[in-house]
């Protein structure tokens, strides 16, 4: 009975081995699996889409691929980055980009801080306000151009002809200014809202007691504002910064529908730019090498930024 | 006497904010009452309520850029490409979450990069790589080429919320004899419902919205039509038929704009949530 009981023991033993050395083989097979399962959709779409694209970019910028047919498209070496160098609608485009940043940033983040700091008080119409002031954004650039280049050319004539504002008979769109200052208007009606709502999120955060301390202290509207309000948002300070940079750096839509561009290329941003040079004048390669150092300021800018910002983030 | 002060103080604040508010609003009632308006009358005065209602003005464009195909069009890009994207950007999150293999943070490292390369950087080579795999003129081919792009962000943000989540409840399953597959699609899925509610929004949001990427990719097929294209090309043949384009315009601006009126509170909530972490 022992025995046979022992050797029932030992066979159990045996498949007990048997089995965990199976499990084992198993469960490094079954790791692969999974490994393969759940990051293999991910990693086929994102290699194909993305990354497959931008190694290829390295090439072809170096081309004068046609867009047609590549197997023509000969290497044309430094061709197109000389061809840059001398392509003074590209360093203009280059510096209407900076300019259109630089002054879109600083006037979404001023509206949008204001706008979040009214939000805060104890309005009864508080949320209406808040979606109002948000909806814009959840319409498309395409859209919101065209919307605009209603408003502007017809809606500000009428305007301007019942109140004899100058402001309003300006040339809206019709010049290099007028259109510089009109893409600003749609960017900054469209990208306040959204820069509010962080904004909130973030000033909702501070605890009241701070507050109340700074203003016992004797602290002035400003110094609290510059002493206790600033450095405590900083985070989003540096989010708002960077969403606006990017998409103000990479502002295509809206042009497209708004200026088109123009008058003449005066208003084209670097992406429109980098459009049209490939998909109006078929000329890929050059669009390519122009798109990769698009993708290089594009890196530059927001990096430096947010290093910048964060850098204040720590001090604070 | 502190009180009162304080209570004129913000019934002042309050006009302000609601006079910003008219005025961002503004735009959308030009366009609102002229586009019921004849040319005519938009031409003589854009500024006045109109005096008579010319919905045929609506009916017309209906028909002539057939709206209900390009809305359904880009109904069906945008819930295809979100429903992949939300399953796969999840998957390959708890995957990098739960095995952090050199190899799976090398791939969460390589997507994180990615999010900063822009589109105008990508797109002239994508069409080429899109018609050597047939994707492009393709319904699936629009819908690959979102999944690629959504992937970055989307991983990005499941990967911060799967951290938070414990792995008890995990190994409690586990015990109970469930596989990974089970593990994940029965018990952690579920539990990321608030992040998914971001990641929906927000690609729902620029899916919707795209134009340059439907632009390429469609290639010559017409029956693919997005609503943005569809109005881009509307604005091009009628410059200056105002009548028309901007009951066009209202026509494709009615659908996000109800999209956000109904889930406002979320998509406030969501996309704050989505650029905070991101």
């Amino acid at each position: 009975m022992r025995k046979a009981l022992g050797i029932q023991k030992g066979w159990e033993q045996s498949t007990v081995n048997r089995k965990s050395a199976l499990r084992h083989a198993l469960g490094i097979q079954k790791g692969w699996g999974q490994q393969i399962v759940f990051l293999g959709p991910c990693l086929i779409f994102f290699l194909t889409i993305v990354i497959t694209p931008f190694v290829l970019g390295f090439y072809y910028s170096s081309t004068d691929w046609n867009g047609l047919d590549l197997n023509k498209a000969v290497w044309t070496g430094s061709a197109n980055w000389s061809r840059i160098l001398h392509d003074d609608n590209f360093w203009h485009s280059l510096y209407f980009t900076l300019r259109f940043t630089v002054v879109s940033v600083v006037i979404a983040n001023i509206l949008a801080l204001l706008l979040a700091f009214v939000l805060m008080a104890s309005l009864k119409t508080k949320k209406v306000l808040r979606t109002v002031f948000f909806m814009p954004n959840v319409i498309g650039g395409i859209l919101l151009g065209y919307i605009w280049q209603f408003i502007f050319t017809k809606g500000f004539a009428t305007i301007g002809d019942l109140t004899n504002n100058p402001f309003f008979t300006l040339p809206w769109l019709g010049t290099p200014n007028t259109g510089f200052w009109g893409l600003i208007i749609v960017f900054v009606w469209q990208t306040a809202g959204y820069m509010m709502v962080i904004y909130i999120a973030s000033l909702a955060g501070i605890p009241k007691d701070l507050i109340e301390a700074a203003k016992i202290d004797g602290a002035r509207p400003y110094q609290l504002f510059k002493s206790v309000y600033v450095p405590l948002i900083m985070p989003a300070i540096t989010i708002c910064l960077f969403l606006t940079t990017s998409n103000a750096f990479k502002m295509f839509d809206l042009n497209l529908s708004l200026t088109k561009g123009g008058p003449g290329t005066s208003t084209q941003s670097l992406a429109y730019n980098i459009y049209s040079e490939a998909l109006i004048n078929n000329r890929y390669g050059l669009g390519t090498a122009k798109a990769l150092l698009f993708f290089a300021a594009v890196s530059i800018i927001t990096v430096t930024q947010v290093i910048i910002t964060k850098r204040k983030e720590v001090s604070a | 006497m502190n009180v009162s002060t304080y209570k004129s103080k913000t019934f002042l604040l309050e006009i302000f904010a609601v006079l910003l508010a008219v005025l961002f609003l503004a735009p959308f009632y030009l366009v609102l009452t002229n586009s019921v308006k004849t040319l005519k009358e938009i031409l003589l005065d854009a500024a006045s309520f109109p005096q008579l209602f010319h919905w045929s003005n609506y009916s017309d464009v209906w028909k002539m850029i057939d709206f209900p195909q390009a809305f359904f069009n880009s109904l069906q890009i945008t819930v295809f490409s979100v429903i992949f994207i939300v399953m796969f950007s999840s998957m390959a999150a708890y995957q990098i979450v739960r095995r952090p293999t050199k190899f799976n943070s090398f791939v969460f490292l390589l997507l994180v990069s990615a999010m900063i390369i822009p589109f105008q950087s990508l797109m002239l080579q994508l069409v080429r790589v899109t018609s050597l795999l047939e994707l492009r003129g393709e319904l699936y081919g629009i819908v690959a080429c979102y999944l690629g792009f959504g992937m970055p962000l989307s991983v990005f943000l499941f990967h911060g919320f799967i951290k938070t989540v414990p792995l008890e409840l995990e190994e409690a399953a586990r015990v109970d004899g469930s596989n990974p597959y089970g593990v994940f699609f029965r018990i952690v899925f579920p539990l990321l419902m608030p992040i998914m509610v971001t990641v929906v929004i927000l690609n729902t949001l620029w899916i919707w919205n795209d134009y340059l990427l439907p632009v390429l990719i469609i290639g010559g097929n017409k029956d693919l039509t997005t609503l943005p294209l569809a109005v881009t090309k509307f604005f091009g043949q009628y410059t200056k038929k105002w009548d028309l384009a901007l009951a066009g315009l209202v026509m494709a601006i009615t659908p996000i704009l109800l999209f956000f009126l109904v889930l406002q509170k979320y998509i406030v909530e969501g996309v704050t949530a989505g650029s905070v972490k991101g």
